[in-house]
């Protein structure tokens, strides 16, 4: 059984990753991720000026060889700025993400497997979060905790979480009905031998699709939160906020509201082509007109 | 039918119940003492001590929870912290405001989406279809208020066509409202027209791969008479849903662009609650917008059930 699977789930691996390498656009995503994560890590030292470098004699200068963003109202370097600020994006999106995926899925794995009284109160406390609208909910749990960073990542970690819930539950009701489950059940399996070795591995593919397409929405949520002035506090640099602290310069100094902002939609942009692409490998539900009917003929 | 009408009431009900705890909870979450902390330098003994217990604070917490939930279901929120003025007034106040908006939005959203979708599901591979889902790939990607401050830019900044931000009312100078209300519901609408043309593009490119499609083609019916006739009636039920969902989420979260176009709906509502601690007002605006997103969601599922009477069987 684990042999069988370890094949398939290599198979899997290389069929993923020879789309990725075989569509231009998730091929230019990935392209983009590299790069993000590469000055994400080492952009403090990428950077060509320090992140909270002031100088007065310099504010507001437009985008020069100097300054290849220009510099904003305090005289800082803004493309120094928008490196430095990667890391915090990626901060936020990857432990929220991952908040939610370890919660969401537990919660999820525990709803589909025993079903019954506690499929529905977890269920029914994923409706009551999902009631909420996504951004509003965001903004409520970092007003009662106070702003920052810390309670931001908890926040957009809390929105998401109902979603890797569902995915996880609809996938586990599938595949407990499967023959290999109950076979693992008639030999003695232990439930969390069961659910770790046997329902997990089977439902990993729209997780997978899931957690790249939700890091794109809760970079854009981070983003949203620190442009309120809820997220990421001075003197740290968040794209976000680097938007809200230029909003009022934005007619005389344009740079300021374009290049965080393209930063922002580039890295979004590039997850939801890696997502995409992943979905079309391993959650292929959405085909062509003429793929659907060449495969209905 | 009828069944399935009481199941999804009873089912709204315990979520709206869940609902009701959760923004009773956010209050308790507030590191210290609520009243202490929205006073902050303000603070004068007699009017903390009135607004503790007019918030029922000095109460055990269960006997709290059902005061609140007993006045809300008589509509009344609380007060406001700041202002002293009944939270449920401040709110629906600023409902019209939000309401044109996020209404403005949609329609904006409707008439780009449903053109591009359908064309880009029926020229499956044309270059209308890789325009659409461009187009469609920016707009969920793009952040709104980076466009929102794009648009500013441009259309207040540079070409001096619209103003950069402020709020008339609807009735009070229709033209004038037309001139603000562009910006930010264009701004919007085009993120929603993006979400909107992909759901109706797949939504569409399902139903054309139906056998029913193939049989009406075989009979020698024009393409045009086949999706109008056969593919849009069954595509655009389920757009029904997401559509009231989009315009449902735009009710309460919109507020980054409300800020942005200091537009005084709910969303800056909201945001001004939170800048000033004013925890009632933050309490009494999320309550009302879950439970219009609730309302409208299940309005949704009784109207998709009349629609497609699968539904009320699965």
């Amino acid at each position: 059984m684990s042999e069988t699977t370890g094949r398939s789930s290599e198979g899997q691996l290389r069929r993923t990753l020879s789309a990725l390498r075989h569509d231009p656009l998730a091929f230019t995503g990935s392209a983009v991720l590299v790069l993000l994560v590469v000055v994400g890590v080492a952009g403090t030292w990428l950077a060509p000026a320090g992140v909270n470098e002031v100088d007065v004699d310099r504010m507001l200068q437009a985008p020069s060889w100097a300054h290849p963003f220009g510099t904003d109202e305090l005289g800082r370097d803004v493309l120094s700025r928008v490196m430095i600020a990667a890391r915090v994006s990626l901060q936020v999106g990857l432990v929220s993400v991952g908040i939610a995926l370890t919660v969401g899925t537990t919660l999820g794995l525990l709803a589909g497997y025993y079903r019954g009284w506690l499929d529905n109160v977890l269920m029914r406390c994923m409706d009551v979060l999902f009631a909420f609208p996504v951004l509003l909910l965001a903004v409520a749990i970092v007003a009662v905790l106070g702003p920052g960073l810390l309670t931001a990542t908890i926040a957009v970690g809390v929105v998401y979480t109902p979603i890797f819930a569902r995915v996880t539950r609809a996938g586990v009701l599938s595949v407990r009905e499967q023959v290999f489950v109950r076979a693992a059940i008639s030999i003695g399996a232990s439930d969390l031998r069961i659910m770790r070795r046997h329902v997990l591995p089977n439902i990993a593919a729209p997780l997978i699709v899931q957690t790249s397409l939700s890091l794109a929405f809760a970079i854009l949520s981070e983003a949203a939160l620190s442009f309120l002035g809820l997220g990421v506090q001075p003197p740290e640099p968040a794209w976000g906020r680097m938007l809200y602290d230029g909003r009022g310069f934005v007619t005389e100094a344009w740079w300021l509201g374009v290049f965080p902002g393209a930063a922002i939609f580039l890295t979004v942009l590039a997850f939801n082509l890696v997502g995409d692409a992943l979905r079309d490998v391993l959650d292929p539900r959405q085909l062509t007109v003429s793929e659907a009917r060449r495969s209905s003929t | 039918m009828a069944r399935f009408v009481i199941r999804r009431l009873l089912q709204s009900a315990v979520v709206l119940l869940g609902v009701t705890l959760v923004v009773f909870l956010l209050l308790q979450l507030v590191p210290g003492d609520p009243v202490r902390v929205a006073l902050g330098t303000r603070f004068d003994p007699q009017t903390y001590e009135a607004l503790r217990a007019r918030a029922g604070l000095d109460q055990p917490l269960v006997v709290q929870y059902f005061d609140y939930l007993r006045r809300a279901l008589t509509g009344d929120l609380g007060v406001s912290f700041r202002s002293g003025r009944p939270v449920t007034s401040i709110v629906l106040e600023r409902l019209p405001a939000t309401l044109s908006l996020a209404v403005t939005a949609v329609l904006f959203a409707l008439l780009i989406a449903v053109p591009l979708g359908i064309l880009s599901a029926v020229r499956s591979g044309s270059f209308i279809d890789h325009a659409a889902r461009v187009f469609s790939q920016f707009g969920v990607s793009v952040p709104d208020f980076w466009m929102g401050i794009m648009g500013i830019l441009l259309f207040a900044g540079v070409l001096g066509w619209l103003p950069p931000s402020g709020y008339v009312a609807l009735t009070e100078d229709p033209a004038r409202w037309a001139s603000h209300v562009a910006l930010p519901a264009a701004t919007v609408g085009l993120v929603t027209a993006a979400i909107l043309t992909r759901f109706i593009r797949s939504s569409m490119l399902e139903v054309l791969a139906e056998d029913y499609v193939r049989t009406a083609e075989a009979k020698g019916l024009r393409t045009r008479t086949v999706v109008r006739r056969h593919v849009l009636r069954n595509a655009l039920i389920p757009v029904v849903t997401v559509v009231a969902v989009q315009l449902a989420s735009l009710l309460g979260g919109v507020i980054v662009i409300e800020v942005l176009f200091a537009w005084p709906g709910i969303g800056r509502l909201t945001y001004d609650a939170v800048q000033a601690r004013d925890y009632p007002v933050l309490q009494g605006a999320v309550l009302l917008v879950a439970a219009l997103f609730l309302l409208m969601n299940l309005l949704v599922d009784i109207l998709y059930a009349r629609l497609d009477p699968r539904i009320t069987v699965e």
